[in-house]
């Protein structure tokens, strides 16, 4: 007589089992913080379809301080989100050799970040070129 | 003395099908030195406090794959986890996680082994050569292409630290993946295109979310994350080739 009779243990929750996943989670997170910024700008292109007073309402709006608190928390998300994204980089890209040398892990995620870094200003001192 | 026998509380889920329902706890006291492991602590208790516990074990220094259990909620090899670590305290035990539970701290790996025969983790030579022609040739160049892949020993810690697989058992997971990869990336080899099957397949490399825990707890740095993500790429890529050019195309 057989008294085989596996167990299989309940996975509910595991999320919270373990810090590891719990930063995973925080990760994942930030793309919901993402879209909301993108719907944030899809108002701007309706508004400023519908002519300048209402374009400027979006700006004022964009002005009002819980908008700017908003916007803080969205840095903050947008932050780890960029982190977290050239983080796992290097586990999502082909083994790569340079020179008969193994590229390094560190190496593709320190580049991925100093590329974010110069976008992040390009962009900062583009506008601000343009501000009158 | 600097050596001093000190005692560790080891809690061990114990799971016995033909007298329990589900797993219960079982604390045991063992003895201990600077140099014991887990594993020989577990060794301590079948020898001297309680012969009912089962768990599997071989060779005693991290390379058979044998001895993986949950060690305070991480996928360990318990062979080369030391109790001084967890001192003072008490320290828990568990059959490896995402696992069904066979008896005590084993479990049914029978999904397991099947896949792994799914991947054909095996060379299937580009030109096969006869005896006469001499072996398959490779410059150290190109073994580096796949070394680390090939230090994998199906510990299956990695499955254990991935929820995808605890979730839905039957996806494919980082480390047949990284064994898949070791046989591909053999300069050697010839059977990528056999091998994109369960690649490709709903419950192939798309079940991976990138969580990444795989590649922190594989005690030889085979980096399985690396192995499974890589392939989403060449998933993607294998889907849009076939209707440029038709694997039968010629036929």
């Amino acid at each position: 007589m057989s008294s085989q009779r596996p167990y299989v243990r309940s996975m509910d929750g595991w999320w919270t089992r373990n810090a590891y996943y719990m930063r995973y989670m925080a990760r994942e997170v930030t793309a919901v913080f993402v879209a909301a910024y993108a719907v944030v700008l899809l108002v701007g292109v309706v508004r400023l379809s519908q002519g300048e007073a209402a374009f400027n309402g979006w700006l004022q709006a964009l002005k009002s301080p819980l908008s700017l608190v908003f916007h803080l928390v969205l840095l903050a998300t947008f932050v780890y989100h960029t982190w977290s994204w050239f983080n796992i980089m290097p586990i999502t890209m082909p083994v790569m050799f340079v020179g008969g040398k193994r590229v390094q892990p560190r190496t593709i995620t320190a580049t991925g970040l100093v590329a974010a870094v110069i976008a992040c200003a390009a962009v900062f001192f583009f506008v601000r070129g343009t501000q009158p | 003395m600097a050596d001093a026998e000190k005692i560790m509380e080891i809690e061990v889920l114990r799971y016995r099908p033909e007298q329990e329902q589900e797993p219960v706890l079982q604390t045991y006291k063992v003895p201990f030195t600077d140099d014991t492991s887990v594993l020989q602590g577990l060794q301590y208790i079948k020898d001297y406090l309680d012969g009912t516990l089962s768990f599997r074990w071989s060779c005693r220094m991290a390379i058979c794959g044998s001895c993986g259990m949950m060690i305070d909620g991480k996928p360990k090899l318990s062979c080369k986890t030391f109790l001084r670590d967890y001192y003072p305290g008490k320290l828990r035990v568990e059959a490896l996680a995402h696992f069904p539970v066979e008896r005590d701290l084993m479990v049914t790996i029978k999904d397991y082994v099947k896949r792994l025969e799914g991947i054909k983790p095996y060379l299937i030579p580009k030109q096969a050569r006869t005896l006469d022609e001499g072996e398959y040739l490779q410059t150290p160049q190109q073994r580096d292409r796949y070394m680390q892949f090939s230090a994998c020993i199906n510990c299956m810690l990695c499955y254990a630290a991935c929820p995808q697989y605890g979730v839905n058992p039957k996806f494919i997971g980082s480390g047949h993946m990284a064994l898949l990869h070791r046989y591909n990336a053999d300069s050697r080899d010839g059977g990528s295109d056999e091998r994109m099957g369960p690649v490709n397949e709903e419950d192939g490399v798309w079940g991976c979310t990138a969580i990444g825990y795989c590649s922190v707890v594989c005690p030889k740095q085979v980096d399985p994350a690396h192995a499974i993500n890589m392939y989403k790429a060449k998933s993607s890529l294998n889907y849009f080739t076939r209707f440029v050019a038709p694997k039968d195309a010629d036929k």
